[in-house]
């Protein structure tokens, strides 16, 4: 069996935009788009089984307003979260410094988190994260995975990295039972 | 037939006072004389448009309009495209200018917002002429065309999102020597719909009681982020558009029925909040950015 049992999945918001409200734009804006967008995403992630890492990719996208960034960052991680059957994480890659105030405002609004590219190879915890969260994300996001064996004695780093996993931040593998950052398993999309 | 005279400068200033005239006439038919029109704002072609679609809707007659005698300021209003959206809700009483198909000076015509694509479209329209004017006329960053685009988007979705109604958006940059010294631009968005008290009645009004009204009906929508949706994630336009014109040192107000209410900068001597005007159907916004001191 597989160390991540499930094949990362990259979606292209640009694109879903042009296709899902059918006009030539690519901004991301107004909740009724915003809302279309998501759905679209949960479509793609319906038949994804009970593990799902995608990569939500904002590249294409030049505006994204508050509306949209609730429906398609808050909302969507809301959604996944509060899902006891599925685990889904997800990845926001294109996190362009305009986009990063809206997304921002939505996460800390529904107290939520969540891992973003903010700039070439450079990945962020963006939102609402505690000290202890944020310290054991940086560690993981430094090394990359963490092995069980590396945390004996230590219960509250594990504490923390249980949380991020609780959070869909970081990913444990059920076959090793090691920490992987989100940003290494989805390294081969980007 | 009466008539409603329209004020000389018809701007942010002058629009509630005669938006006020316009309630207050009860005769029938009515004439807009617009002949001494010497200068005229987003807010006020927005102003003019929504008294004209308010007399047709109540009174079931299109009033008439008389069009300003300078060639100046009908030639402005060519060129915003106010003529277009006027003949839909005005007889109008001379023949005006076409708009020119070529180059514009406009940052954003009078453009209707019905739907969600007129949202796109408007956003996508600014993008190139917001950035210059944004960033050589008023000082600002290179990225202030995303955070503009994202206020236009959301003050537009005001419309969609809670008028049920619709309504229009227009833009314009400004030399405001006189008055700040500095160049500004204007942002104005009406609608013609419930207003925010009829928009957040069901939800709201029984904790306020007695004091329920169109002033807190503002009250809790601009400065508290109430919405009429239960969803924790709403509610956030106008709080976040508040904060990018805080930032820029702008002032936004907005009129719903008998009030308005408003985010005062220094340079700006309105008043927070009004009450006691006449009720006046819908929502009217209006949001002016300044140039950077020494930006311009």
């Amino acid at each position: 069996m597989s160390e991540i049992p499930t094949d990362p999945i990259a979606i292209d918001v640009g694109g879903l935009v042009q296709s899902t409200v059918a006009s030539l734009y690519s901004h991301l804006v107004t909740r009724q788009t915003g809302r279309a967008v998501r759905l679209a995403i949960e479509t793609r992630l319906a038949d994804a089984g009970r593990h799902s890492i995608s990569l939500i990719d904002l590249s294409e996208v030049s505006i994204l307003d508050f509306s949209c960034a609730d429906e398609v960052v808050a909302k969507l991680l809301q959604r996944y979260a509060s899902d006891d059957v599925t685990q889904a994480f997800f990845v926001f890659r294109g996190v362009i410094e305009p986009h990063r105030d809206q997304i921002e405002v939505v996460l800390a609004r529904q107290s939520l988190a969540a891992v973003a590219e903010t700039g070439e190879g450079a990945f962020e915890l963006l939102g609402v994260a505690s000290i202890d969260e944020g310290s054991a994300w940086a560690e993981l996001e430094a090394r990359g995975r963490l092995e069980s064996r590396q945390l004996e004695g230590e219960p509250s780093r594990i504490a923390a990295l249980e949380s991020l996993v609780s959070r869909r931040l970081a990913f444990r593998s059920p076959v090793s039972g090691s920490y992987h950052a989100l940003s290494r398993v989805v390294a081969h999309l980007i | 037939m009466n008539v409603i005279s329209v004020p000389g400068s018809l701007d942010n200033q002058s629009v509630d006072a005669f938006l006020d005239a316009v309630t207050n006439e009860q005769e029938e038919r009515v004439l807009f004389d617009a002949r001494h029109v010497r200068w005229v704002d987003p807010n006020g072609m927005l102003g003019l448009l929504a008294a004209g679609s308010h007399r047709a809707r109540t009174h079931g007659t299109l009033p008439v309009l008389q069009v300003p005698e300078s060639a100046d300021v009908t030639g402005y209003l060519a060129r915003m495209g106010f003529f277009e959206q006027a003949q839909h809700h005005f007889e109008i009483d001379a023949k005006v200018p076409r708009r020119s198909s070529g180059a514009s000076d406009v940052l954003l015509e009078v453009t209707p917002v019905e739907a969600n694509a007129d949202v796109h479209a408007v956003v996508d329209r600014v993008q190139s002429r917001a950035g210059t004017i944004l960033t050589k006329t008023l000082g600002y960053p290179a990225t202030a065309v995303v955070q503009f685009s994202v206020i236009l988007s959301e003050v537009c979705q005001n419309i969609i999102e809670h008028a049920e109604a619709p309504g229009w958006v227009a833009a314009q940059a400004y030399n405001w020597s006189r008055r700040l010294g500095r160049w500004v631009v204007v942002l104005s968005v009406m609608d013609m719909g419930r207003g925010f008290r009829g928009s957040l009645t069901d939800e709201h009004s029984a904790r306020y009681g007695d004091r329920w009204s169109d002033a807190t009906a503002l009250e809790a929508a601009f400065l508290h982020g109430l919405t009429r949706f239960p969803d924790s994630g709403r509610g956030q336009g106008i709080q976040q558009i508040r904060r990018q014109v805080r930032r820029w040192d702008g002032a936004i107000s907005i009129r719903s029925g008998t009030a308005r209410i408003g985010q005062v900068p220094d340079w700006d001597d309105t008043p927070p909040l009004v009450e006691g005007m006449l009720p006046f159907p819908g929502a009217q916004i209006s949001i002016i950015l300044p140039a950077k001191e020494g930006g311009s």
